[in-house]
């Protein structure tokens, strides 16, 4: 049976099934809720209002046993940045979706009343209910409920406090398989959810299976894929240290934005860093690997415990840990660990929310280091939906706005994460250019910058970055839209055999006969429907700077300034 | 010549985290790596003073020089 579009109308609560069209067959992932988005959304409606769409959508892979194709991409028009948006997140619900034969999911339009929803899936099809008991509790009681009701395997997209009161900083988790929390976290989707009064979507598994053109040229392609995964030396310290192995490196290398962004080096790095982390998982009896969907090879996640052995957090990524560590300067990692399972609880952007943190502590709200202080005040104050908290739990921009403070880290209005922009200059070509604000993960040339992989560009001088960035943010429009996790880009970069296993499956799922140069175009089309968008909703080029800051205050140990000209900057589009 | 060498991820393991260390002029980062019977294959980046370096790069008084693994994250 051919794959479908659920279209949920919130202003008429009904639902309808739909043939995708032809121009949508192509698209999975962040290609295909790009592509509606742009499509089916006035690029100048309000994120928050009845014109804007939120969009689910599994990878071209996912629900297949390709290895590490189970991530769901979310898309909307982004309440925090006002650009078109797309966060993906590992968990089980992208796989249950392409097993049932969703391509994806339209949400549209706001109910007429101030009720709140849910949506339930099955074989059956979609329905949408009231829900009132879970109304105003976090996403772990959601989780649990979900499994209480329906049963343990059940898929759960849903929203914390933070989606319900429409923070820009609000996230949406999905549940993994040990009934724990990965989110699609940026750019406050979560809000938009909110807005159209949906708690969370369930999805009860199926026995159906994702059909397969050729099933003997997919299972040789992922054997060969896999292969190539997992003989990465990158994916193995992945799985070792977590992305937090780049604590120490980044710190090294003079690029940990440290106290709001005022220094490169952080002094509490080793008590932070992924060494520390590891040693602690296992004196304490926690899971040094760990993964957030059945299938991935790589495992970079872990379970971290307290030190009464009890469970603390899972997916203790390197981008949270820096954000309320170093930015923060808290140098301890349980409390780390605790902030972070809030925000996961809430459903909280933990970037967005722990920059915003930063900016507050040097606007005086509270110390820098006071890791209790950001526990309380995440429990107590952004749950609650105090003044104060919504001031927070709006982001980096919001804090700075309502404290008047200028040296605020955020490009078209999202926090800028782990990496300064003007120690490692790539990034900032990244950060300055991407469809969707400031964003690491969207052309990561920390690779070749720091890493040494896919070659090497030094990361203090002006030659090759705008080029990095833009080959890098091609490529991984193009892989987001497969449904693999980006970390298989490091074994991508490494290893001859690795790209062309994953087109192969592509082929092999489909039928079709895809080149590396329709990857390549897939990845720049995606790119400029994304900018279309924004352009028609009133960015320009000069939405593609940095923050003045960085170009007036040097950061140490380099003593280096952001100081790529404009103009340089707007070559990236030259393609 | 005293120079300062750190250690990151499993280089660690049955040897150390930072050691200052007196060695002859003309020692490079290379030599530094074999001394430790570290796996020069095994070497991702290698840094001198927060700044990129080459293996065969010769270290100089003070200097503070980083290994790691190959590693990566995002
Ligand atoms: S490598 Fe990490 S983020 Fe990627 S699929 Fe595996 S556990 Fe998830």
């Amino acid at each position: 049976m051919a794959d479908k579009i659920y279209r949920i109308n919130m202003s008429t609560l009904s639902t309808a099934v739909e043939e995708v069209p032809a121009q949508w067959q192509g698209h999975g992932g962040r290609g295909l809720t790009s592509t509606i988005i742009a499509a089916e959304v006035e690029p100048s409606c309000h994120p928050l209002g009845p014109g804007n769409k939120l969009v689910f959508a599994p990878g071209l892979l996912s629900g297949t046993t390709a290895a590490n194709s189970g991530r769901l991409s979310c898309g909307a028009k982004s309440p925090l940045t006002g650009t078109i948006k797309e966060a993906n997140a590992g968990g089980t619900s992208a796989q249950l979706l392409a097993r049932l034969g969703i391509k994806a999911l339209i949400i549209e339009g706001l109910p007429q009343e101030e009720r709140w929803y849910s949506l339930a899936i099955d074989e059956q099809g979609i329905t949408i209910n009231e829900e009132t008991e879970l109304i105003g509790k976090g996403n772990y009681a959601v989780i649990e409920a979900m499994g209480q009701r329906i049963g343990a395997k059940t898929g759960v997209i849903s929203i914390g406090q933070a989606g319900e009161l429409k923070m820009s900083g609000a996230n949406i988790s999905i549940k993994d398989p040990d009934a724990r929390i990965r989110s699609c976290g940026r750019g406050g989707l979560g809000a938009v959810m909110g807005s159209k009064r949906i708690k969370y979507i369930s999805i009860v598994p199926t026995d159906k299976k994702v059909a397969i053109a050729d099933p003997e040229a997919f299972k040789a392609a992922n054997r060969t894929f896999a292969k190539a995964l997992v003989d990465n030396p990158i994916s193995q310290a992945l799985g070792q240290y977590g992305t937090n192995v780049l604590v120490n490196i980044i710190n090294e290398a003079g690029a940990l934005p440290t106290r709001n962004f005022t220094t490169g080096q952080f002094e509490g790095h080793e008590e932070i860093s992924g060494e520390t982390m590891y040693d602690t998982i296992v004196e304490r009896g926690g899971k040094p690997k760990h993964n957030c969907h059945a299938g991935c090879v790589i495992n970079c996640s872990q379970v971290y415990n307290g030190p009464d052995k009890e469970y603390r957090t899972s997916g203790f990524e390197y981008e949270s840990i820096w954000a309320m560590g170093a930015d923060c300067c808290v140098d301890n990692l349980d409390y780390i660990a605790q902030a972070d399972n809030l925000m996961d609880d809430i459903g909280l952007d933990t970037i967005e929310t722990s920059v915003a943190f930063g900016v507050a502590m040097e606007a005086g709200v509270l110390e820098f280091g006071d890791g209790a202080g950001i526990c309380r005040m995440l429990s107590e104050e952004i749950a609650q939906g105090t003044p104060l908290g919504r001031i927070i739990g709006n982001g980096a921009g919001s804090v700075g706005r309502a404290f008047g403070v200028t040296r605020v880290p955020v490009v078209k209005n999202q926090a800028i994460p782990a990496y300064d922009p003007r120690a490692i200059k790539g990034i900032g070509i990244t950060y300055a250019t991407s469809t969707q604000g400031a964003d690491h993960t969207m052309g990561y040339t920390i690779a070749t910058n720091i890493l040494g992989v896919g070659g090497s560009v030094d990361p203090l001088s002006h030659e090759g970055q705008v080029e990095l960035s833009r080959n890098l943010q091609i490529a991984t429009a193009a892989i987001d839209s497969t449904g693999m996790c980006l970390f298989i880009a490091f074994a991508a970069l490494d290893d001859a055999n690795c790209l062309p296993a994953l087109i192969e499956m592509i082929n092999a799922r489909f039928g079709i006969n895809l080149t590396a140069d329709d990857v390549t175009n897939l990845g720049k089309t995606i790119l400029k429907t994304e900018r279309a968008f924004n352009q028609a909703a009133g960015f320009t080029n000069l939405d593609d700077r940095l923050p003045e800051f960085f170009s007036q205050e040097p950061i140490a140990p380099h003593n280096v300034v952001w100081d790529i000209p404009g103009e340089k900057i707007d070559t990236f589009w030259d393609f | 010549m005293k120079i300062t060498v750190k250690l990151f991820a499993y280089f660690r393991e049955n040897r150390f985290l930072r050691e200052d260390q007196d060695l002859p002029a003309g020692t490079t980062v290379g030599d530094i790596i074999s001394s430790l019977g570290i796996d020069p294959e095994e070497v991702g980046v290698t840094m001198i003073n927060s700044r990129h370096c080459a293996l065969d790069q010769a270290v100089q008084e003070n200097d503070q020089v980083a290994i790691f693994p190959v590693i990566g994250g995002g």
